[in-house]
C-alpha cells in the first residue's frame, strides 16, 4: 500500500477527509456586483471593499470613478480584472450615455490596473513611469492575482498604457482636469483634480479607515505627495481606498498612519523584537476604525524591517 | 468516539508500517506529514501539542523571507527544536539544541508553495511535541534566484555579520544577521551554497548549536534567548567550509 492511499484511508477512517483549502480557489467566480454613486456634477464613485485581495472579493478593494464628458466617459482606474473592467465600462456607459473615452490608471498596482484588459490599449493612460513598471511588473502581477482570484480572473490579459500623461492641465470633452504627477505609494503616482467639482481624486496617495499598503512605498516622498494633496485646494476627495472625504481626515490619516507604523517598526527593532513579534505590536486605539489594519502592518512589516534592523545593528566580526 | 477515532487510526498505522506506528494522524491533513514525521522522528512518541507556540504573520508578503518566533519554553528542558515545512523541497529549515539558551528562537525561512509549516521540539523525556499550521503562498521562495544574486553583491559583502544583546524582560536578546546568499541548488546554474552551522557561546558556556539548510531565508537572521552572562561570541560555518565568527562584549546601553 503507497503512502497516500494509506493516509487517505487513514483519513476517511477518522471521517475528517476534508477538502483541501486549495480546492476552494477553484470554485466558479461571482459577478462583480457595481455600485457607483454620484458624488459631484457629472461624478460617480466606486467603492472598493475595504479589505485585503481575496477570492471572495474577486480582487474587487480598490475605489473607481467615472467621470462624464462631452467626448465620452473617462474612467480613473478600472479594478483587477477584465471581467470588472467590462462591468465598469458598461456602468460608465449607461450612467453617461457615452461609452468610455479614456482611462486613467493612477499607478502600477494590479487592484487598479488590470481592468485595462477591457478597453482598447489606445484609449488607455497612465504616467510614463507606470507604463514603464507595468511593462516590468504586469505580467508577475498578472500571474500572482490569477493565484488568488482564479476564475475572476478570466481572459484578463495585461493591457499595458499607450498614452502618456504628464503633469498639468488635460481638457477631455470640455471637462477640465489638472493631473498631477506624484510619487511615494509607488514610484510613480497620478492624482487628479476635477476643476469643475473641485474633486480631488488622490489614488493609493490617500487611504481612508483602511490601512495604507506600502509594497513600493517610499515614505519620504510619500509625506511630500501628502503636502501636495493638502495643499491643493478641493471640496472633496475620493481616495484609493476607504469612503470619500470632504474634511481633510483621509489625508491627516494617511500621514498618522505612515508616521506611527515607521516609528514603531523601528521602536520594536530598537527593543530587540524579530519580525513576527513586530507585526503583533499594538495598534493604537486611534486606528479602530482602520479596517484591515493588521494586514497592513504586518506587510509593512516585510517591507521595511530587514532595513530598519540593518541600520540599528552594528558589525560584530571586525 | 475520539477514543475509537485514534485506536482505528494507530491500528491501521500500525499496519502499514511498524516504523510509524507512533506518528499521530495529522490535524492539518497535509499530504506529506507520514512521510516527513517518519524520516524526522523515526520511532520516537510523537503528539501534537499548542504549548509549543509559533507566531506567525497572516500573510506571506514576501515567500522569500517569512518571519516566525518559536517558543517552547512551556515544556521545560528541550533538547533539540526542528523547524519543517512538509511541501517544500528543502523541509527541514534547521535543528536547534538550545544548551544555555531558552528554547525559543525567531528566524525566517523560505516557502516554495502552500505548505505546512511546523516546529517539533523534543523534551528531555525523548517525546515530541509538535504544532504548526498551514502557511498560503505563492511559488518561487526556493526556486527563485536570490536578491543578491540578481544584483551580484552577495561575494562583497560574504559573512558580513552584524548584532546586539538586548535586556528583556525574559532575559538577554541575542539578535543576529550574517550576508550570505543561501543558495538551494535548486535555481539553474548554482549550486547549493548556505550556511551550515552556528555554535553560540557566551562567558565561554555553550548556549546553543544550529544546524542550517537551504530553506532558511537569504542573508540569516537569528533572535535567541540566552540564559548566559557574559561576552557572546558566534562561530558560523557554511557548505564551502568557510568559518565566519563574531564577538558581542555586552549588553548595548
Amino acid at each position: 500500500m503507497n503512502l497516500a492511499r494509506r493516509q487517505l484511508l487513514r483519513a476517511a477512517a477518522m471521517g475528517t477527509l476534508a477538502l483541501p483549502a486549495a480546492l476552494r480557489a477553484e470554485n466558479f467566480a461571482g459577478k462583480y456586483v457595481l455600485r457607483p454613486e454620484q458624488v459631484a456634477e457629472g461624478l460617480w464613485f466606486v467603492r472598493g471593499a475595504d479589505e485585503a485581495i481575496t477570492f471572495a472579493n474577486g480582487g474587487a478593494i480598490a475605489n473607481c470613478a467615472i467621470l462624464a464628458t462631452d467626448a465620452g466617459a473617462v474612467l480613473f482606474d478600472c479594478g483587477p480584472s477584465l471581467d470588472y473592467g467590462r462591468a465598469l465600462g458598461d456602468w460608465a456607459r449607461r450612467l453617461t450615455g457615452k461609452p468610455v473615452a479614456q482611462v486613467l490608471i493612477s499607478h502600477l498596482h494590479p487592484d487598479h490596473a488590470l481592468g485595462a484588459a477591457a478597453f482598447d490599449p489606445a484609449i488607455v493612460s497612465a504616467l510614463p513611469g507606470t507604463i514603464t513598471e507595468i511593462t516590468r511588473d504586469g505580467p508577475g502581477m498578472t500571474d500572482a492575482m490569477f493565484r488568488i482570484l482564479a476564475d475572476w480572473m478570466r481572459g484578463t490579459e495585461l493591457v499595458t498604457p499607450t498614452r502618456q500623461l504628464s503633469q498639468g492641465p488635460l481638457v477631455i470633452g470640455g471637462r477640465h482636469l489638472r493631473l498631477m504627477a506624484l510619487s511615494g505609494h509607488s514610484a510613480n503616482d497620478l492624482a487628479v483634480l476635477d476643476e469643475a467639482t473641485g474633486t480631488l481624486l488622490a489614488g493609493d496617495l490617500v487611504f481612508h479607515n483602511r490601512a495604507p499598503a506600502t509594497p513600493d512605498a517610499d515614505l519620504a516622498k510619500w509625506h511630500t505627495a501628502l503636502a501636495t494633496l493638502e495643499a491643493t485646494e478641493h471640496k472633496l476627495l475620493l481616495p484609493g481606498h476607504g469612503p470619500a472625504d470632504t474634511t481633510g481626515a483621509a489625508i491627516a490619516q494617511t500621514r498618522d498612519w505612515l508616521t506611527w507604523m515607521h516609528a514603531a517598526l523601528t521602536d520594536a527593532a530598537a527593543h530587540g523584537l524579530d519580525m513576527a513579534e513586530a507585526g503583533e505590536i499594538a495598534i493604537p486605539s486611534r486606528f479602530a476604525d482602520v479596517a484591515a489594519a493588521r494586514y497592513e502592518l504586518q506587510r509593512s512589516v516585510s517591507h521595511f524591517y530587514p532595513a530598519i534592523e540593518a541600520a540599528q545593528l552594528p558589525r560584530i566580526d571586525q | 468516539m475520539k477514543l475509537a477515532r485514534t485506536i482505528l487510526a494507530l491500528m491501521m498505522a500500525a499496519s502499514a508500517a511498524p516504523a510509524m506506528a507512533a506518528l499521530p494522524a495529522d490535524p492539518l491533513n497535509s499530504p506529506m506529514w507520514a512521510m516527513q514525521g517518519g524520516r524526522i522522528f523515526g520511532d520516537a512518541p510523537v503528539v501534537f501539542d499548542d504549548a509549543v507556540k509559533i507566531t506567525l504573520p497572516m500573510i506571506a508578503e514576501n515567500q522569500h523571507v517569512f518571519p516566525l518566533t518559536l517558543d517552547a519554553r512551556a515544556l521545560g528542558k528541550v533538547q533539540r527544536i526542528v523547524v519543517f515545512e512538509d511541501l517544500n523541497p528543502i523541509p527541514v529549515s534547521l535543528d536547534f539544541a538550545p544548551q544555555g539558551a531558552a528554547p525559543w528562537l525567531s528566524l525566517r525561512i523560505k516557502l516554495d508553495q502552500r505548505t505546512p509549516v511546523r516546529v517539533a521540539a523534543l523534551d528531555a523525556g525523548g517525546r515530541w511535541h509538535v504544532s504548526g499550521q498551514w502557511v498560503d503562498a505563492a511559488g518561487g521562495g526556493c526556486s527563485a534566484p536570490p536578491a543578491s544574486r540578481a544584483r551580484g553583491d552577495w561575494a562583497d559583502h560574504l559573512g558580513e555579520l552584524r548584532g546586539a544583546l538586548f535586556a528583556r524582560p525574559d532575559g538577554t536578546r541575542l539578535r543576529f544577521t550574517v550576508r550570505h546568499p543561501m543558495d538551494t541548488g535548486l535555481v539553474e546554474n548554482i549550486p547549493a551554497y548556505n550556511i551550515e552551522s552556528i555554535v553560540v557561546k557566551a562567558g565561554g558556556a555553550e548556549q546553543g548549536q544550529i544546524t542550517v539548510w537551504g530553506s532558511v531565508a537569504e542573508d540569516p537572521a537569528f533572535t535567541m534567548l540566552l540564559t548566559g552572562n557574559g561576552p557572546v561570541t558566534l562561530a558560523l560555518r557554511d557548505t564551502n567550509g568557510r568559518d565566519f565568527t563574531g564577538h558581542i562584549a555586552g549588553v548595548r546601553p
